[in-house]
């Protein structure tokens, strides 16, 4: 008998039971999470189901954000607002209220999510948690809204792909290459009903908000979950998050002799900054190849690049030039801590001093409703998760995929243009901490 | 969300209207992100595949049926997605392969979910219909029928329920 992957484990330790991929368990959820997308249709299922006597059943771990129409957008953006509001008051749930930040940083920053925790977002990114090794899921709302009142839900056991990258990332590639390029590789419907497993010696010199990117999209690869094991770093991270330091659980660690699908292995100095074009995640190609496309808007954000170090790299390369002629930039942080460092630091000067908009927290931009929207003919080039037809606005509209770094280097001359073509920094978390204050 | 949600009862092995589409349907082409401001499954069916294929709200009709091909409803978790699709009267989807999480807010709601390896020798048009129990997709049209995948059991079983509210209502004793 092999080993058990990451997935098995914890999902053995969740059920009660000793399973294996294609095995189904039901597992006891620690945390749950909605928005106020999602959110109105989940409570409309928790009150459904609960009967005369609607309980949460676990209101300290029920997470509600209001971040995806944030600041309203419309009256009825404002009334599901106003939903999500009195739902929180009146089960005790914890609630984000506009400006406060997109739903998977602020679980992050919040420390709502330890090594080996299970978690259920009613959002797709939500396998961004397993960047701090937790099992983190996207549901819909119907899963959502059962396990606020039962604590658990049903799970098949998925296999695993495991991703292994070994030796030091060239200058100028990060985390969004990495993943841009296992996209390309497996496409977009390669890991469907599996989690992608990431290690190796450059995964684990990562600092946690470089994971947290590889775990946000492996969904664009269809994944159930994107984990990196935990280790001395995450609780690291985690312990100047919170103050405190949670423990790694031993089924957190998969087996040296674990039964994966398939492993794909890289080596790091061979890879290249990477650029997904319109429109599908998996058309990644090495930036070169793309050089040159003139661009509209740049849009730096989202949960997938939205956090300080990111919003960072962009600022330190425009810092003191101005955006190109006839372009445009949009910056939204993930989420008002962000938002804080941003001014804390300068980095909010630079970028108007550039010709930059800076918006608050939230997912505007990046699912096209407000804050940025493309129109007919438009070009995007964008640090976001997504460039499916129609994604950002217009379906005339186009978005190209690619790490802060290229999309700051591609403002200063409105075309697609190679970072290595500059200094980059690159930037552990909290570098905020004692520069500019 | 239920069969009575939708306003209609769901019987599959009557033929309807096949819809097809192709690839990597995402759900933001299935609902783009600017509904999502309502819940209600009528409302959301009139904007169904709004910019995708505007026809298709207008003239679709009760019981017919979406065929994708790989990776039908991929993106984003929105469960607005396939209540669009009953709200606007779809009786069931059959593709190639589904996202996951849309194939699990399927069989959560109800909506029969067909995995036809055969579904790309559907034209748009044609009349089909669905024997879940059996396995099987009929095209009515081109006198042709298609082997589907079987649910696995666990998920029979929490079809036959009705879906996962009614498997909640009876695990909390609220029925």
């Amino acid at each position: 008998m092999t080993g058990k992957t990451i997935s098995e484990k914890l999902l053995s330790e969740k059920s009660g039971d000793d399973v294996r991929a294609g095995d189904y368990v039901e597992a006891a959820v620690d945390v749950m999470m909605t928005h106020d997308v999602t959110g109105p249709l989940t409570f409309e299922v928790f009150e459904d189901v609960t009967g005369d006597d609607p309980e949460l059943v676990d209101p300290d771990n029920t997470v509600i954000t209001i971040d995806h129409h944030a600041p309203a957008d419309g009256v009825k953006a404002a009334n599901n607002h106003n939903i999500v509001r009195e739902f929180a008051d009146e089960y005790g749930a914890q609630q984000y209220d506009v400006g406060d930040g997109i739903c998977h940083q602020v679980l992050v920053e919040e420390g709502f999510v330890s090594p080996g925790d299970l978690v259920i977002g009613a959002d797709s990114h939500s396998t961004t948690f397993g960047g701090v090794g937790g099992f983190g899921t996207g549901v819909g709302s119907t899963d959502l809204g059962t396990t606020l009142a039962t604590g658990e839900l049903w799970f098949r056991v998925p296999e695993t792909l495991r991703f292994e990258v070994e030796g030091d990332l060239p200058d100028g590639v990060y985390a969004k290459d990495l993943i841009l390029k296992f996209i390309g590789d497996v496409g977009f419907d390669g890991c469907t009903y599996k989690t992608a497993e990431y290690g190796g010696s450059a995964v684990e010199a990562l600092p946690i908000h470089e994971r947290l990117v590889l775990s946000n999209m492996a969904i664009e690869m269809g994944g159930k979950a994107g984990i990196v094991a935990p280790d001395e770093r995450t609780v690291d991270f985690l312990e100047a998050q919170t103050g405190e330091r949670p423990a790694i659980p031993a089924y957190t660690q998969p087996d040296d002799d674990a039964d994966y699908e398939a492993v794909h292995t890289y080596q790091a100095e061979s890879l290249s900054p990477q650029v997904s074009t319109p429109s599908n995640p998996e058309n990644a190609v090495p930036v070169d190849e793309v050089v040159g496309t003139e661009i509209d808007q740049l849009f730096v954000g989202t949960c997938t690049n939205g956090r300080y170090e990111d919003i960072r790299i962009v600022a330190d390369v425009i810092e003191g030039e101005r955006l190109a002629p006839g372009t445009r930039m949009v910056v939204v942080p993930a989420s008002r801590s962000v938002y804080k460092q941003m001014m804390d630091t300068g980095v909010m000067e630079t970028f108007v001093d550039a010709g930059a908009i800076v918006q608050s927290a939230g997912c505007g931009s990046c699912f096209g409703t407000h804050q940025g929207v493309l129109g007919d003919g438009d070009v995007c080039l964008a640090t976001a998760n997504r460039n499916f037809p129609g994604r950002e606005g217009s379906m005339e509209s186009e978005v190209y995929l690619a790490s802060p770094a290229t999309v700051g280097v591609s403002a200063l001359y409105g075309e697609i243009t190679d970072p290595r073509e500059v200094e980059l920094n690159r930037y552990d978390d909290y570098v905020l901490e004692g520069v500019g204050a | 969300m239920t069969d009575a949600d939708a306003g209609r009862d769901i019987d599959t092995t009557e033929p309807g209207r096949a819809w097809t589409f192709g690839d990597d349907i995402d759900t933001d082409q299935i609902i783009p992100s600017r509904f999502l401001v309502s819940s209600d499954p009528a409302e959301l069916g009139e904007h169904a595949f709004n910019d995708l294929r505007p026809e298709f709200a207008p003239n679709v009709a009760d019981g017919d049926f979406v065929v994708g091909g790989h990776n039908f409803g991929s993106g984003s978790s929105r469960e607005h997605a396939p209540i669009s699709l009953l709200g606007a009267g779809i009786d069931g989807i059959v593709a190639q392969s589904f996202a996951r999480i849309f194939f699990r807010n399927g069989i959560n709601l109800g909506l029969p979910v067909l995995i036809c390896p055969d579904a790309d020798r559907i034209d748009d048009g044609d009349e089909i219909s669905l024997r879940l129990d059996e396995g099987a997709v009929v095209n009515h049209t081109a006198d042709e029928r298609y082997d589907a995948d079987p649910l696995p059991e666990f998920l029979q079983n929490l079809v036959d329920r009705g879906g996962l509210e009614p498997y909640t209502r009876a695990k909390l004793g609220t029925e």
